[in-house]
């Protein structure tokens, strides 16, 4: 089995260390009624997927935050959480992804199982890459805000029937805290603990499953992918075509071919298996030099 | 190779966003939904609704 790169162990801790402080509420974690954190943290989301029923949840998820507001009795839109969404994936794109989300390490460490991997063929994997996007616009947005039940209610369909987070970070650490939640399990905990198991066995054999083909959010913040101010550059000149990057990459993105694809969650990996560092991170566009324009060259004499 | 976006359009976008935000706080009663809904246990979110 191939050891990780410091960058990986870095971002294995940054994405660990995030979990804990986010999930940091030790009340909701003691045995007895459920007690999860109620401050004025929860007004705040966090950046990425992390059910706010979990235990010891200090903020709000995103994506149930949005479903809120969409479902509300009176139809609203979801200015804040949309608006403090799209400013994230502004400033960083899915940097998130790789680097704040504790589902997205709990996937990772999976995958570290030792067992033969699955490749995904490649026709069947470019088509469900767009399932995110269906949840997105539909289990996230339209049925929430469209949906009215007899009593004029909304339901969060995304949370109600796919989420595997609120599952594992919400409903397991709840039902096995409380005994008297266990008596309220029917289909419903059924079904999404199946959905939740199905996400937990196919993360050992392909890579962040959840993130490439279900995650709302990484969907959210791919749509600012190419615009956002945080952008990885490649550098034709130094490149050496040894197509390691490509290699490297678990998401299948070719970083030569497509430096800020949509499928890219800017783990850096490939920045540091570059062995002519033709791949970097910087601000905004690459500045491209014009016809006729002097550019400063540094001698090393 | 393809041309970029300009980084004028990012802080346009970016400026959007922010102001889209500022909107639903102070305007739309947003932060009083999310607070009422996450400080509950969400019943359909952990499977038990």
């Amino acid at each position: 089995m191939k050891s990780d790169t410091k960058n990986s162990v870095v971002r294995k801790l940054v994405q660990g260390g995030w979990g804990v402080l986010s999930n940091s509420y030790v009340q909701g974690w003691m045995p007895g009624p459920p007690a999860i954190y109620q401050g004025p943290l929860k007004r705040f989301c966090v950046p990425g997927m992390n059910c706010h029923s979990c235990p010891g949840a200090l903020g709000s998820c995103p994506i149930g935050a949005m479903q809120a507001v969409f479902n509300g009795r009176r139809r609203k839109f979801a200015f804040y959480v949309v608006g403090y969404l799209a400013t994230i994936g502004l400033l960083v794109g899915r940097f998130i992804c790789g680097w704040l989300c504790l589902f997205g390490l709990i996937q990772e460490l999976l995958y570290k199982i030792p067992t033969p991997k699955i490749k995904v063929p490649e026709k069947a994997d470019r088509v469900l890459r767009y399932l995110k996007y269906v949840m997105l616009g539909v289990f996230v947005f339209a049925l929430p805000f469209f949906y009215r039940t007899k009593l004029g209610m909304g339901e969060p369909f995304f949370c109600q029937f796919i989420c595997p987070v609120g599952t594992l970070e919400g409903g397991i650490p709840l039902v096995l805290l409380d005994e008297t939640m266990r008596g309220a399990l029917g289909w419903h905990f059924r079904w999404k603990f199946a959905l939740m198991l199905l996400c937990v066995f196919s993360s050992i054999f392909i890579y962040r499953p959840f993130c490439k083909y279900v995650c709302p959010l990484g969907a959210f913040y791919a749509l600012f992918q190419k615009v956002s101010v945080m952008r990885m550059r490649f550098d034709q000149d130094k490149c050496v075509s040894c197509g390691l990057c490509a290699k490297t990459c678990k998401m299948g993105v070719n970083p030569v071919l497509d430096p800020n694809s949509a499928e890219c969650i800017r783990c850096s990996e490939c920045v540091h298996v570059c062995p002519k560092q033709a791949l970097s991170f910087g601000v905004g566009p690459k500045k491209e030099v014009k016809p006729g324009e002097t550019v400063p060259v540094r001698l090393n004499v | 190779m393809k041309r970029e976006a300009p980084i004028q359009v990012t802080l346009l976008m970016l400026a959007l966003s922010i102001a889209m935000c500022g909107y639903g706080v102070l305007y739309n009663n947003e932060v009083k939904i999310v607070l009422k809904k996450a400080t509950a246990i969400c019943m359909q979110c952990i499977g038990l609704g």
